[in-house]
């Protein structure tokens, strides 16, 4: 990590890794939905997880074990039923520019054209910015998921992996706090898939900012993230455990790959995952 | 975004099996020909061996080779050209559908948008939708004492059911994704209406709009059979009372024409303003 060493809080869980200053904090979250019925299902149970203000976090588990759920509370998309989830101190109560999202089907307006998707976002969270300031913007975020051949065109004209770059691009233009990425992946081909990490890993690298993202595959998780939580499975969910991911960043993949401790973490995280499984 | 498909929309597609392949010219022409060879044939073997009163397609065309060719004349008040009866009726028609859609379209958002909006609307438009829009020009002759605008009245009311239910239909079942992106960027419920809601429902509103329009330009017909006046339907009533049948030819090929014009139109305009090929309707 680049950024100096702040000293640790003594208040906090010892959830954050070392050289991380406590920046969202997740503590005791407890999240259950009634039915109509009026049956109570208990979807997250006690999670304590606190991220840096620099740090890329993945969270990994089962399909249904409530991470989705997890990442769109801290988006404010869902209600807390017990517990509090704060971004730099304040609560979260509802949605907001500074923790956009990425979501796993791009949910990109149809009618718009790419810019003007990335525009829309700009014009609604940056009200104060002069057309000139806004457009520059937009290009700016164009360029960087390199995009500027495909900016005129509508979402049904380009392929998934271009629709999720102008997702990624909106969400990163209006310069949230957190990134939240919901399986931005798992939409795409393994081709695609494998140079769309590559890409975001880039721009990650060069302008660090907290993100957290949700994924079911473990070697996506080890690639791109400082820390993986793993999640027990649903119902009722907790956080099982929490991995640090050691490789420095920029990292290359191929270097990380031939590393034992990258089969070590591997094969634990999917021992976990396994474990799990079976046991339900 | 797909096309939506309209649960109860009159938009019959071609069959899936016929999707995504183009006509050759040859089949583009034969075809049709063939189609159309066969309902003059058909009209051809009734006029002959089945009534003495229908004209044989070739009559009808030289009884009516003139007023193809000069739609536009005036030969008297009681001898308008077919382009000047079928504009009276163009006329009605889009005023009643003009007002019908203005009220029908935030009809049709309030009800998709509001539970309690749906509850109390809803039944009245279940009931009154498959009511004929002719039941109502006794109602528009009363109100108004004049034919004309109870014709446009008549028209209004046509107008309104397929635009109310399809613009609800599409302003309730807007993505989730796109309602969640406007609470990301924490649009106010005015902007998360005119920059995510509206365009995602038009092409639904669209489709009851087209739907709209068809229905009446045929009720049109029905309308002015009943209330007189300039218009192509009194026309072909005033034509049947004279046993002139082959106008009553003239004015179905022009109706015809005409509807499939409006409809094309319409196409054109959504494409034009959703950015999207507007769904084929057969």
């Amino acid at each position: 990590m680049t950024q100096p060493k702040p000293p640790q809080s003594t208040a906090q869980r010892d959830r954050t890794s070392p050289d991380q200053q406590p920046f969202l904090k997740i503590e005791q979250l407890y999240k259950a939905f009634t039915n109509p019925k009026g049956d109570r299902t208990v979807i997250l149970n006690d999670i304590n997880l606190t991220v840096g203000s620099t740090e890329y976090i993945s969270i990994v588990g089962h399909s249904g074990c409530g991470k989705s759920t997890l990442l769109r509370i801290v988006g404010g998309l869902e209600t807390i039923t017990a517990g509090t989830v704060e971004i730099e101190g304040r609560p979260i109560t509802k949605p907001g520019a500074d923790r956009m999202m990425v979501f796993q089907h791009y949910a990109l307006l149809p009618w718009l054209t790419v810019r003007e998707n990335i525009r829309l976002a700009i014009d609604e969270v940056l009200k104060t910015a002069t057309p000139a300031e806004k457009s520059d913007l937009v290009n700016e975020h164009i360029e960087m998921v390199n995009l500027a051949a495909a900016a005129d065109k509508y979402p049904d004209q380009i392929s998934g992996g271009m629709k999720q770059r102008v997702g990624i691009a909106r969400a990163l233009a209006v310069r949230p706090k957190v990134l939240l990425m919901d399986e931005p992946f798992g939409a795409l081909d393994a081709l695609t898939r494998g140079k769309l990490q590559r890409q975001v890993l880039d721009i990650w690298e060069s302008h660090r900012q907290a993100v957290l993202m949700v994924t079911h595959d473990v070697d996506e998780a080890l690639y791109m993230s400082d820390r993986i939580v793993l999640m027990t499975n649903g119902p009722a969910a907790q956080i099982g455990e929490i991995l640090t991911v050691p490789f420095a960043h920029p990292r290359n993949i191929h270097e990380i790959r031939e590393s034992p401790e990258y089969y070590e973490l591997r094969n634990h995280a999917l021992n976990f995952l396994d474990h799990n499984f079976v046991r339900d | 975004m797909k096309n939506p498909t309209i649960p109860g929309g009159a938009s019959a597609r071609p069959p899936a099996r016929f999707a995504g392949r183009w006509l050759t010219r040859y089949e583009a022409i034969v075809f049709p020909a063939i189609g159309f060879g066969g309902l003059l044939l058909l009209w051809w073997l009734v006029a002959t061996f089945g009534t003495k009163l229908l004209p044989t397609p070739w009559e009808a065309l030289v009884a009516n080779a003139d007023a193809i060719l000069t739609p536009f004349h005036r030969r008297g008040p009681g001898d308008l050209g077919i382009g000047w009866l079928l504009l009276s009726s163009l006329r009605r028609v889009f005023l009643g559908f003009l007002l019908g859609s203005i009220v029908a379209i935030p009809v049709g958002f309030l009800i998709g948008s509001s539970r309690q909006a749906m509850l109390a609307i809803n039944p009245i438009v279940q009931i009154l939708r498959p009511v004929s829009p002719v039941a109502w020009l006794p109602v528009a002759l009363a109100t108004f004492n004049l034919a004309n605008p109870s014709a446009i009245f008549v028209i209004f009311i046509t107008s309104l059911w397929p635009t109310i239910v399809n613009t609800a239909l599409g302003v309730s079942s807007v993505p989730q994704d796109y309602l969640e992106v406007a609470k990301m960027l924490e649009m106010s419920p005015w902007r998360r209406m005119t920059a995510v809601v509206w365009p995602a429902s038009l092409p639904y509103i669209f489709t009851g709009l087209r739907i709209s329009l068809g229905i009446a330009w045929l009720v049109i017909v029905a309308v002015e059979m009943l209330t007189g006046g300039v218009g192509i339907g009194f026309f072909v009533w005033d034509e049947w009372s004279r046993l002139n049948l082959n106008s009553v030819f003239l004015a179905i090929g022009a109706i015809g024409g005409t509807g499939l014009v409006l409809d094309w139109l319409l196409g054109q305009l959504q494409q034009t303003i959703t950015h999207r090929p507007a769904p084929k309707q057969l």
